[in-house]
């Protein structure tokens, strides 16, 4: 999985924590599991880490990190074989990658345009930016 | 789930000051709760009327369902590790940890080895010429391996740097992890335990001023930073509990907001923070900062009533 380096954990600035943006520590525990499956970093009907395990990796209450695991299992992105553990469900890459694409121009496109607005670019010129970063 | 700790109506009188009052709260079986406040906020008086060691004015305390005052059965599952924790002369560490053995009847010796190395505590020292951090460590490790059914940590850190606090947090968290129970924590370093505990009951002037889920918590408020022009148009109709401006750059702490906000923020080219659980404490506490004679004043009142 990719976690966060437990050396960067306390990485806060001022109090506040970097990664965070007012969100639970259950959503990001819960987002961070689906970009690893995302990812190929675990594959369909391989074992995730326990709720244990995680609150130890990530210095969080076990019981936030168990609602991570049952927003996920919830959503059928992971499903609990009984007395072994949580293994993601057949399917669940494809899944995320929906949901994931749903929210893509709101989270990335709308951010992007708003700064490209004040740079005083416009949509072509956005485009041929994007066209040559593919070709590198 | 069953209730470890429950306070219903309990007030603490010292002479005039009114050290609780009115306290009801709630802990349940099995969780961490972080009590929080300022000085003489009354978290100690809390801690020492729980764990039995003092008798409250008023209202009634229940541990596991019974009262613990003078309840010698019951205490044996309550270990209460505090800051001020006094010894008898001449008493070296290993002598605090065969009473402690003797005590808690789910005392774990080989756990014990491995917090002392943790520590380098050395056993034949008296408790006497132990640094202030080797105390603390002391109190940890009889905390922790008492393994006690409710275990109540005062400002256990004193004296203990940064890595020291990390290691019983880790401690601590790998232990509940594997033997599961109620710990209660009072502290003033919110921050560093806002990740470990699943309950903030923060107490201000004897009261309770919040009491709930750490998650919750975190969702309460948000900062939301940038052109003041956005951030007006952006935080107009929710309930602001601090704004700042400087230039045409503004600054305002809002109550929670939901997903769509947060998108349409990051729209606006705004910068969205989570307000940190202390950062939330200073707001909401400083406001009702008064002064000793007003706190005097108030609690006279109150005993007249």
């Amino acid at each position: 999985m990719r976690h966060r380096q437990p050396g960067a954990r306390p990485a806060r600035a001022g109090g506040r924590r970097v990664i965070e943006d007012g969100r639970p520590i259950f959503v990001q525990i819960a987002e961070q599991i689906e970009s690893s499956i995302l990812d190929r970093s675990v594959a369909e009907e391989e074992q995730v880490p326990s709720t244990n395990e995680l609150a130890a990796f990530h210095r969080i209450n076990p019981a936030t990190a168990a609602k991570g695991i049952n927003q996920l299992v919830a959503d059928g992105i992971l499903y609990k074989k009984r007395g072994i553990g949580m293994f993601v469900a057949a399917g669940a890459r494809a899944r995320i990658q929906d949901r994931r694409r749903e929210h893509f121009a709101r989270l990335y496109v709308d951010p992007l345009l708003v700064e490209a607005r004040k740079l005083g670019f416009g949509n072509e010129e956005i485009k041929l930016m994007i066209d040559r970063y593919g070709e590198a | 789930m069953a209730s470890a700790v429950t306070f219903h109506d309990v007030s603490k009188r010292f002479g005039r000051f009114t050290a609780l009052d009115r306290v009801g709260l709630t802990v349940e079986e099995n969780t961490i709760c972080g009590l929080l406040g300022r000085n003489g906020a009354g978290k100690t008086t809390a801690m020492q009327i729980l764990t039995g060691q003092i008798t409250a004015s008023s209202g009634q305390v229940h541990v596991f369902g019974a009262d613990p005052y003078e309840n010698e059965e019951l205490l044996t599952r309550v270990c209460f590790v505090t800051e001020s924790q006094r010894y008898p002369d001449g008493y070296r560490v290993r002598h605090v940890l065969r009473a402690a053995s003797w005590l808690y009847p789910n005392w774990d010796g080989d756990y014990v080895g491995s917090l002392l190395e943790d520590f380098g505590l050395p056993l034949n020292c008296p408790v006497k010429k132990l640094s202030r951090g080797m105390r603390s460590w002391l109190g940890v490790v009889v905390g922790l391996a008492a393994r006690a059914p409710l275990t109540v940590f005062d400002e256990p850190y004193l004296g203990l740097d940064a890595v020291a606090r990390q290691l019983f947090y880790d401690r601590l968290l790998a232990d509940y992890v594997a033997h599961p129970r109620t710990v209660l924590l009072s502290t003033h370093l919110i921050d560093e335990v806002s990740d470990l505990v699943e309950q903030v009951v923060l107490l201000d002037s004897g009261q309770v001023l919040i009491d709930e889920a750490a998650d919750t918590l975190r969702r309460r408020a948000v900062t939301v930073t940038g052109s003041a022009a956005a951030v007006e148009e952006f935080t107009r109709g929710h309930v602001r509990l601090h704004s700042e401006q400087v230039g045409s750059l503004a600054r305002v702490t809002v109550e929670a907001l939901g997903e769509a906000e947060h998108a349409g923020a990051r729209a606006l080219g705004l910068n969205l923070e989570s307000v940190s659980l202390q950062q939330l404490m200073v707001r909401t506490t400083a406001r009702r900062a008064t002064p000793a004679s007003a706190v005097g004043a108030d609690a006279t009142t109150k005993e007249t009533r």
